[in-house]
């Protein structure tokens, strides 16, 4: 099996029964697995619910460390598309000419000194480093805050020696509460003026919604960007059939994207509150327990996608739900995107081989299940082109 | 060439041309608003989503099985659903009238 592989453990259960189970902190979890499932769940937000306390609907729950909503992820409808509308607009931003320059620039640059190095560890020297530089661009604020948020390492609010560390929590929190009095202060073009400035039924919003939506900004695109963008390194690097493919049909580019995503889904899966009592294929559900929508195992399911365990480089029809599905779909996916674009792009025009050297896998543990979701750490050389 | 005429929420009608590709994508080099085009045309986002105006549905076609499977729990889905990605911009469509999903 290749290093930069990354297996299905849902495979059994989802086609013998559609379902899998695991504990969460005493709150335990019903996981739907099959694409259908999965689409339909997420789609009957009245039974699935989002809204439910703030911090269940993540696994692991954050009920403990968290009271603040974030926004608009943990609202449904209607008020769900009420507070959407102001933000839909700032979260297509980066389809804009001048933010693809910057995050260009920024990405070339980032790729220039890494190659210039014996060896890189691409987790915390390369998409860590990616990932909080370009999230300046979505935040518009000055590029220096990027050493803050690099300073932070590569959870928000996961740390190394625990699953859940309120400590690191508190410093983001902190950390927000600060930025929005100096935009109430000092008003300017950034993230916070704008959602400072903005109204939802005719109502501004308050500091704690504010908060909620910057929560969501901050942890929603932390790790999920960092293992797509470690994750599309690693498989580079075994696949220099794949660069050298992209380079010749850079029309591909796009399928490429669309198809490591669906292959890593840096998102294993998402939690929803049940609000009566139903069934998944035959188990029976409670209500006021969890099921969760498993993007992951659904992006593997060998009734929609032919070779699903492989990546199909050019994968012109892929129905993945990697970013989700329906009402709730992610907000950050134009960004996203277009870190992806951007980074494969430059590794086509600028990097040659890639080599791996060591690297330790970032193994999730679900239940009975134990998916990789990335790397701890993993360090190569990038060769010029 | 083929003339494609979009009605937006708005309801503005716009008609463009073209004679390559898909109409996704002629509808994003046009601005036609609502139309996103989100994940590039691989059938994944729904943020192409047009209703085809009735008379126009025999020049269109139905959708293929997975369009169909990711169009089923769309908040907004007609009989005339289409994802605008996976219809090919050709002269057989010449004319056509689809309208922007909500």
């Amino acid at each position: 099996m290749k290093k930069s592989a990354i297996s299905c453990p849902f495979e059994k259960s989802r086609l013998e029964k559609g379902y899998g189970e695991m504990n969460d902190q005493d709150d335990p979890v019903v996981m739907v697995l099959r694409h259908k499932d999965v689409r339909k769940c997420a789609h009957n937000w009245k039974t699935f619910q989002s809204g439910a306390k703030p911090g269940r609907i993540v696994i692991p729950s954050e009920v403990n460390i968290r009271d603040v909503r974030q926004i608009p992820f943990e609202v449904d409808p209607p008020m769900h598309g009420e507070y959407r509308i102001i933000l839909e607009k700032w979260f297509k931003r980066p389809l804009e000419e001048s933010y693809e320059n910057e995050l260009r620039k920024q990405i070339e640059a980032l790729v220039e000194v890494s190659m210039v190095k014996d060896s890189v560890e691409v987790i915390n020297e390369f998409a860590l480093v990616l990932q909080s530089r370009a999230l300046t661009l979505l935040f518009n604020v000055p590029f220096s805050e990027s050493e803050t948020w690099i300073s932070w390492g590569t959870h928000v609010f996961r740390s190394e020696e625990t699953a859940l560390d309120s400590y690191k929590a508190n410093v983001l929190y902190d950390y927000i509460d600060r930025q929005i009095e100096k935009s109430i202060a000092q008003p300017g073009e950034d993230f916070y003026s704008k959602l400072l400035a903005a109204e939802v039924n005719g109502k501004k919003l308050t500091k704690k919604e504010i908060k909620g939506v910057v929560i969501l900004t901050f942890a929603g695109g932390r790790d999920t960007v960092i293992n797509a963008i470690t994750n599309s390194i690693a498989y580079f690097a075994e696949h220099p059939e794949s660069i050298e493919r992209l380079r010749r049909e850079p029309e591909l580019i796009k399928f490429a994207i669309e198809e490591l995503i669906r292959y890593f889904s840096p998102l294993t899966h998402m939690g929803r509150v049940v609000t009566e009592d139903t069934q998944i294929c035959g188990r029976a559900i409670k209500a006021d327990t969890r099921i969760s929508l498993n993007w992951a195992s659904a992006n593997r399911d060998a009734s929609v996608f032919e070779n699903a365990d492989e990546v199909v480089i050019d994968r012109k029809i892929n129905p993945h739900v990697a970013f989700g599905f329906g009402t709730h779909n992610c907000l950050g996916a134009t960004h996203a995107r277009q870190i992806m674009k951007v980074l494969v792009q430059t590794l086509i025009d600028k990097v040659g081989a890639i080599d791996i050297f060591d690297y330790e896998e970032n193994i999730e543990n679900l239940g009975e299940f134990k998916r990789k979701v990335g790397y701890k750490n993993i360090n190569v050389k990038f060769h010029k082109k | 060439m083929a003339k494609i005429t979009f009605i937006t929420s708005d309801e503005q009608s716009i008609t463009v041309e073209g004679n390559s590709g898909n109409v996704m994508e002629l509808a994003v080099k046009n601005k036609i608003k609502g139309i996103d085009g989100n994940c590039g045309g691989v059938c994944s986002c729904a943020t192409c989503h047009v209703h085809v105006l009735p008379e126009y549905w025999d020049k269109i076609g139905a959708p293929s099985e997975l369009e169909n499977d990711m169009l089923e729990f769309d908040e907004n889905i007609s009989d005339h659903s289409r994802l605008s990605c996976q219809i090919q911009v050709t002269d057989a469509i010449d004319g056509v009238v689809l309208k922007v999903a909500k």
